[in-house]
């Protein structure tokens, strides 16, 4: 990667960017709910299956979709949409996803005004939205699977310590520890990108779904989701 | 586009808008401008239980019939605050949009304000002409406060039974929102709170930025702030 | 060992549905069956077909190779069952086993495919791929049922990817890693300490206006896709929770139609 587009992936990686993350634990509400996750060892485990599912299949799409607009070709965003589509098979993340998506797209257009945010539609998912920016800062595909990667363990972290009160330090240490895993996710991610869509990853993580589905029907939660 | 062709996961009322009005966050300014022909946006914060939802009600039956009006609940308990308005027949449900902050309400209305832009714009989209749209943002304390690009002016509201130091404690709440609320003056004698004390403190605080004492228990219509309400909407600021 | 096994359906002048092909090679074998057990859609129409799958009574075993290809023809209607549960072994060197299907269901044709569930032993290593093209106007039901070890047992690698193209457009592409080779697998986000999981795959041009609601029936969720399909996906402690789980599910999904005859062509 270029000296010069590190700052950008800093910045498209940082929690602190405006695009709604902070509301969203990535499932881990529900799953405290259920017992799934109550201490660092379970988190941890929990971590480790997000990152090797849905943040596998959201990296190789933030991958792809840096590299179509790279590339020049907006109209793959079509294809990546229909094929995140099938690869959700929760209506509940489905939706969430389309929210993140809209909302970084959002962010993006005041942050790095460019075409593409018009070319994505009203209502794109999430990792095509975040390849694109990526793509618009300058960043390589496999800097768009990482920050995908990051994003899908580092949200529901930070959403360990506040609904668990778990240690921050310990809860970074996890995130330190998985550093390794998450090269790994999106190396493989990165590679499979410069194939057909069709074969980009589709692994499933099915308590998450259920998760996902049972959080929507809350009436009373701290997450959107 | 990237519009697909199933109608089930998509929320009817927000999709497929290509935005035809311009979008106020791309305001390199930072500030959100009064555009004309779209609403005007007034943030409401303060403290857990200082009155917020109470204060939203009451501007819902004073403004009611006259402005058309919407309200974005920020409760930690998301559907709390919205449930409240609802039950209380105040608003109906098509003008009520709940916004989940993650623990943290002061970052949704002043860190990332992406999930309130998003409910603000979809109850623009789907209730065309709304000329009122109050965000009554999560309990908090003292330091939290609206961002500039999310609400055109923002009120914040105390209570007298925080105790009669919490104006001179000061915050971004009480030294800069366009107007202080100290509520539930009513409640002065039982927790031996000193109204001058509060309003010579809001004064030095506030300059000439205006405060209202205020008890909505007697007062369920709170004239004073509709009545600047009014003002507001009366002027392109 | 390799094996490939065919079958294909088409609909005779006279409305039944006629078995074309019927070709394999041991252990896969096919053979005609009688109507057995509930049958979703079809009732025990006589006019469809039934056939029954058998692999070999322990097996694939790790090296195993086996192809399996259903090409349902246009308007024609199957019924797809397996003798009895699938146990996967490991090999003696570690080897993958492997199961490719292939499936065509043609315009206005219905497949209902109910296979009996696969065990995954101690050390087996296996990967399924199961890849469904629909043509306009079919129907599909498909379940998969696995289960991780036998009585307390430690289960081995298995990777099922399932993937489900409807007029040329994708409509579901899953793939379940689980077993000592998957990071995670054991986690609560992918089947924590669940041991049998299972799906169910209902395709149906009838929902295209109308689908069915999201629900949840205890630790499964009955997901409706993005097109005229649902999918039910379930875990749980045993075989046997699961199977009432997914027949559950299945009579709630398929059994509002009753006995409805394949959609109009
Ligand atoms: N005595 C008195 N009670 C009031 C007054 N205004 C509100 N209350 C009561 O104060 C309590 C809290 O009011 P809310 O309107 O829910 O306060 P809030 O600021 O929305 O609270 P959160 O959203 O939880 O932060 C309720 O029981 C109200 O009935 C007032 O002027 N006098
Ligand atoms: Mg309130």
């Amino acid at each position: 990667m270029a000296a010069e587009t590190l700052a950008a992936l800093l910045l498209l990686a940082d929690g602190r960017l405006p695009a709604g993350g902070h509301a969203h634990s990535g499932g881990l509400e529900p799953t405290v709910a259920a017992g799934g996750v109550h201490d660092i060892a379970s988190l941890e485990e929990f971590l480790r299956g997000r990152a090797t599912t849905s943040g596998a299949v959201a990296a190789a799409f933030a991958a792809a979709a840096c590299a179509a607009l790279t590339a020049g070709d907006t109209g793959r965003f079509a294809v990546l949409d229909a094929e995140l589509d099938a690869r959700t098979p929760s209506p509940a993340l489905r939706a969430t996803s389309r929210k993140l998506g809209r909302q970084l797209q959002r962010a993006m257009r005041a942050i790095r005004p460019h075409p593409c945010w018009a070319e994505l539609g009203s209502r794109p998912h999430h990792p095509v939205v975040l390849g694109a920016a990526a793509a618009v800062s300058g960043l390589s595909p496999s800097a768009a699977a990482l920050a995908a990667v990051h994003d899908a363990v580092a949200g529901p972290a930070t959403a360990a310590v506040r609904l668990l009160g778990l240690d921050p330090f310990a809860t970074h240490a996890v995130l330190a520890r998985l550093g390794p895993l998450l090269d790994d996710v999106a190396a493989d991610a990165t590679r499979r990108a410069a194939g057909s869509p069709a074969d980009l990853p589709a692994s499933a993580a099915p308590l998450l779904d259920l998760a996902a589905e049972r959080h929507a029907t809350w009436e009373v939660r701290l997450f959107a989701s | 586009m990237l519009h697909d062709q199933n109608t089930h996961d998509r929320d009817p009322e927000t999709d497929d808008h290509e935005h035809p009005h311009p979008h106020p966050h791309t305001d390199t300014a930072g500030v959100l401008p009064r555009t004309p022909g779209r609403g005007l946006r007034i943030g409401i914060g303060g403290p857990v239980g200082s009155g917020k939802t109470a204060l939203v009600a009451a501007l819902c039956r004073a403004l009611g019939s006259e402005v058309s009006l919407a309200v974005v609940t920020n409760d930690i308990y998301t559907t709390e605050d919205a449930d409240f308005l609802l039950r209380n027949g105040v608003l109906p449900e098509q003008r009520v949009r709940a916004v989940e902050t993650g623990c943290c309400p002061h970052t949704a209305i002043r860190d990332d304000i992406s999930a309130n832009l998003e409910a603000l714009e979809e109850l623009e989209e789907s209730l065309p002409g709304v000329e009122l749209l109050l965000v009554e943002s999560g309990g908090d304390n003292l330091t939290a406060t609206f961002s500039r690009g999310l609400v055109h002016r923002q009120i914040y509201v105390v209570d007298v039974a925080g105790g009669d130091k919490v104006p001179r404690k000061g915050g971004p709440g009480v030294t800069r929102a366009d107007l202080l609320v100290i509520n539930k003056t009513d409640l002065a004698d039982r927790v031996g709170a000193d109204l001058s004390v509060m309003d010579r403190d809001a004064r030095a605080q506030r300059g000439q930025l205006p405060t209202i004492f205020l008890s909505l228990t007697e007062d369920p219509g709170a004239a004073p702030v509709a009545a600047w309400v009014r003002s507001c909407l009366s002027t392109m600021d | 060992m390799r094996a490939r096994a065919t079958l294909a359906t088409a609909l005779a002048a006279d409305g039944r549905t006629r078995v074309a092909t019927l070709h394999s090679q041991a252990p896969l074998t096919l053979r005609l069956t009688h109507p057995k057990g509930p049958e979703p859609w079809t009732g025990h129409d006589a006019g469809a077909a039934r056939v029954c799958v058998a692999a070999s009574a322990a097996g694939p075993i790790g090296g195993d190779d086996y192809d399996l290809t259903v090409d349902v023809g246009a308007g024609s209607t199957l019924v797809l069952r397996d003798i009895s549960a699938t146990l996967l072994l490991p090999g003696p060197h570690g080897e993958l086993s492997r199961l490719r299907t292939t499936v065509q269901v043609g315009a206005g044709a219905t497949l209902v495919w109910l296979p009996e569930p696969v065990i995954a032993a101690h050390g087996c290593r296996h990967r399924s791929d199961i890849r469904v093209e629909l043509g306009t106007g079919a129907r599909l039901i498909l379940s998969e049922q696995l289960l991780l070890g036998r009585h307390g047992e430690q289960p081995g690698s298995v990777v099922q990817h399932l993937r489900v193209r409807l007029a040329g457009r994708p409509l579901l592409n899953q793939q379940l890693a689980v077993g000592p080779g998957a990071a995670g697998w054991d986690g609560s986000a992918v089947i924590g300490d669940r041991r049998a999981i299972g799906s169910l795959v209902v395709v149906d041009p009838g929902w295209t206006e109308h689908p069915p609601e999201p629900a949840l029936l205890g630790d499964a969720a009955v997901l409706p896709l993005a097109g005229p399909a649902v999918l039910v996906s379930a875990l749980a402690p045993d075989a046997l929770t699961l199977r009432r789980c997914l027949d559950t599910a299945l009579a709630r999904l398929a059994g509002t139609h009753g006995h409805r005859q394949p959609a109009a062509r």
